[in-house]
């Protein structure tokens, strides 16, 4: 009953926040019901009995790539009214697009029966007194190990491609360069001269 | 009984919403990266619900990696906006095909 409950809170939260983040006139108001839909996804999914995806997507949606979107957003200076401009035209179409597929995917999974399926085969099946982040952290290491490298090295390749993006030379600032300071001896910037009486220095 | 069949009308729904914000806000690629962000949440819930339904971890395993994929996506997505917007002033996407070379 309880966990009924809970599962119609988080999934009409969940919806009505994931519907204002597209319909909020101001980015950052559509941020912050983005970062609300994550924590009710967040509590379906413990529901579901899935603890560590749950607090992993609340620790790298709202902790980071939230954070990262307010970060931009506020950083941009963009008019957004203007932005908001082309909306009515395209809602029709858009919206008469959401529901044909909408519908047709409820009734693919009203369609849907699980036939043919082969408990027995299944690929790692949970085991009722090993906790949840064990079980992962034993498939991950063992036989997913090199998907999970992988992995690594996709989060390495994204962070260098947004530095590299980012990353700008100005030219209207001169910083300071410490390996010319250091390299600079007395002798290059300095000479000995000895002019005659009326000949004046060259320089 | 809450059963697998809720959660995938959920994120049914969730997957709609997703692509109905990529249709709606043309002018806005902030949005649109936020949509995408919603598209693969419904995605990582579908999978979860599976993984729970039919006593399967490797569900959870995928949602992980879906998880590193959205994380690395939204990084670079942003950092394209941010020289695109420090190029022309605006993050139109009616103009993005003039983004060539």
């Amino acid at each position: 009953m309880i966990q009924a409950l809970a599962f119609y809170l988080f999934a009409i939260v969940v919806c009505l926040s994931g519907a204002l983040t597209i319909l909020s006139r101001n980015p950052v108001h559509s941020v912050l019901w983005l970062i609300l839909a994550f924590f009710n996804a967040a509590g379906l999914m413990v529901l579901a009995g899935a603890e560590f995806i749950a607090m992993l997507l609340v620790i790298v949606y709202v902790g980071a790539v939230a954070v990262l979107f307010l970060f931009v957003v506020m950083m941009l200076d963009i008019d957004f009214a203007e932005l908001r401009s082309g909306v009515m035209k395209y809602a029709a179409v858009g919206l008469a697009l959401a529901i044909a597929l909408v519908a047709e995917i409820i009734i693919a999974i009203g369609a849907w029966s699980a036939g043919g399926l082969e408990m027995s085969r299944r690929a790692a099946p949970i085991a009722s007194d090993v906790p949840n982040i064990e079980a992962i952290g034993r498939l991950l290491y063992t036989r997913y190990l090199f998907i999970f490298e992988g992995a690594g090295l996709v989060l390495l390749v994204a962070m260098i491609g947004a530095i590299v993006l980012t990353y700008r030379q100005r030219s209207d600032v001169r910083p300071q360069n410490v390996s010319h300071q250091i390299n600079r001896r007395s002798k290059d910037a300095t000479r000995n001269m000895n002019p005659g009486v009326g000949e004046g220095m060259q320089l | 009984m809450i059963g697998v069949t809720h959660y995938l009308v959920v994120s049914a729904i969730l997957f709609t919403l997703g692509v109905l914000g990529i249709f709606m806000n043309r002018k806005n690629l902030i949005v649109i990266l936020m949509a995408i962000e919603l598209i693969l949440l419904a995605v990582n819930l579908n999978l979860v619900a599976f993984s729970a339904a039919l006593g399967d971890l490797v569900g959870q395993v995928f949602a992980m990696f879906v998880l590193t994929v959205a994380a690395g996506e939204a990084a670079i997505g942003l950092a394209i906006l941010v020289i695109y917007f420090r190029g022309r002033g605006t993050i139109s996407v009616d103009d993005v095909n003039r983004m060539k070379g």
